[in-house]
């Protein structure tokens, strides 16, 4: 469950969003500057809230009232950015390994085997990021954010940096994971028809305000 | 004609170990400090950087002549440190060291925050996203990114620091086995009559030093550009 209710001044520009969900992929709808990557950062503790709070599967992570921030880092939240942003200086392998790692969680071979398979990544584990194409590099980090064993996994534009073809590549695996991965997602898009095959629930965001909630329905 | 005698030797054993040893005791000041700069803004910065840039401006006699104000017997901090820990720098091959650290410490530092600089942002937020706490990002991302940087940082500090000459002879004098580096024993072959050719040598050896470290340095840039694409 993710309970959002906060406000936010950027400037000019200023952000106000309440919405409660149980849903397991939240889609965040909007066109660009509609504040969806600042609301998305705010999930992650990685911009803070001037007012309102924000719940993370029960437990509040941002309480502007009670002086309650808790840091990005202990969220255990799995973040996928829209430029993938794997360590270069690390090979696939380890980039996926790294958030258990960083977590001190034990090894899970069984869920390491599931999630490399589900993404078919198994054969890319000795190269270096710089030697991925693009679909190869947002796998890889889709990856590398599940094997931290989030309870809430934000995509941010996953497929925004991706032509046609790879993002027809790239969206059944994430059909797969809503319907394998069991964990609760918001998913950030501009795009209709990405959110109308993968999200549960919609956040309509419009220049800093929520203008519709509810299906998939309003996305019509 | 290329025979170095003895005493050569031990002027240049002691430029390496005092300029090894200058090295490895400013890296991690310089790490700390190239760090402070590149990320952080705070009151006073602009006064901090200027302070650690000094000694690449000042005539380095008078860093030396400083050094010995501060660090001398009678100096309040080398006071303090020979009465209560025993460590005395004046007029020994650990105040060359001293010496040599402070004037190499600009030249240590500036590929190190470059490198710093260069790091993209995004990945340090990327490894709080995966759990990584503040000083983990540090030493996962950061710190292995800059290496190149780093290691070219030491590799500039110890050119600069081989040849150091002003402020060292100001502060720990000429003492031949003691404080009496490269620089300074060219110094005192050229003054004597018959010295020339013993000169010649030092002069050879560190034109090669000096050489050989622009190059790795050079090495050490290249293969940071490489690592921050991930090839």
């Amino acid at each position: 469950m993710l309970r959002v209710d906060v406000e936010k001044k950027l400037g000019e520009f200023s952000l106000q969003a309440n919405f409660t969900s149980e849903g397991r992929v939240i889609g965040l709808f909007g066109a660009s500057g509609a504040g969806k990557s600042s609301l998305v950062n705010m999930i992650a503790g990685l911009l803070r809230p001037d007012r309102g709070t924000i719940v993370i599967d029960g437990e509040t992570v941002d309480d502007t009232a009670a002086g309650i921030h808790v840091p990005t880092y202990r969220r255990r939240i799995g973040y996928v950015f829209q430029d993938a942003r794997l360590f270069p200086h690390l090979s696939v392998a380890q980039n996926l390994d790294y958030g258990r790692r960083m977590n001190g969680l034990a090894p899970d071979p069984a869920q390491h085997k599931r999630i490399i398979d589900l993404l078919d990544i198994g054969a890319l584990q000795d190269r270096r990021p710089g030697k991925l194409s693009g679909g190869e590099r947002q796998r890889v980090a889709l990856g590398r954010a599940l094997l931290s064993k989030p309870r809430l996994l934000l995509l941010d534009e996953p497929l925004g940096a991706l032509d046609e073809e790879r993002k027809l590549e790239i969206l059944p695996y994430l059909v797969r994971l809503r319907d394998e991965a069991n964990v609760p997602m918001v998913y950030v898009s501009h795009d209709v028809a990405e959110l109308r095959q993968l999200a549960t629930q919609i956040v309509m965001l419009k220049q800093g305000r929520v203008t519709s909630f509810g299906g998939v329905k309003v996305l019509t | 004609m290329f025979d170095i005698s003895p005493a050569e030797w031990t002027a240049i054993l002691l430029s390496l170990r005092v300029a090894v040893i200058a090295t490895l005791v400013a890296t991690p000041f310089g790490i700390a400090l190239a760090w402070l700069l590149a990320r952080h803004d705070f009151w006073g910065k602009s006064f901090l950087d200027a302070v650690v840039h000094l000694p690449l401006v000042l005539p380095p006699v008078v860093t030396g002549y400083l050094l010995l104000l501060t660090f001398g017997r009678r100096g309040v901090v080398g006071g303090f440190l020979a009465d209560h820990l025993g460590i005395v720098f004046a007029f020994r091959w650990t105040g060359a060291a001293l010496a040599c650290g402070v004037m190499s410490f600009p030249l240590l530092v500036r590929p190190m925050r470059l490198s710093i600089e260069a790091i993209d942002r995004r990945l340090e937020q990327a490894a709080e996203t995966l759990g990584a706490a503040p000083w983990k990002v540090f030493f996962t991302v950061t710190l292995p990114l800059a290496l190149p940087g780093v290691l070219a940082g030491m590799v500039l500090g110890f050119a600069k620091a081989i040849g150091e000459f002003g402020a060292t002879i100001t502060f720990v004098s000429n003492i031949p086995g003691e404080t009496q580096t490269i620089s300074s024993a060219i110094y005192s072959l050229i003054q004597t009559p018959d010295g020339d050719a013993a000169a010649g040598r030092l002069v050879i050896v560190s034109i090669v030093l000096a050489i050989g470290a622009l190059i790795a340095a050079e090495w050490f840039a290249r293969r940071a550009t490489q690592r921050l694409h991930g090839n």
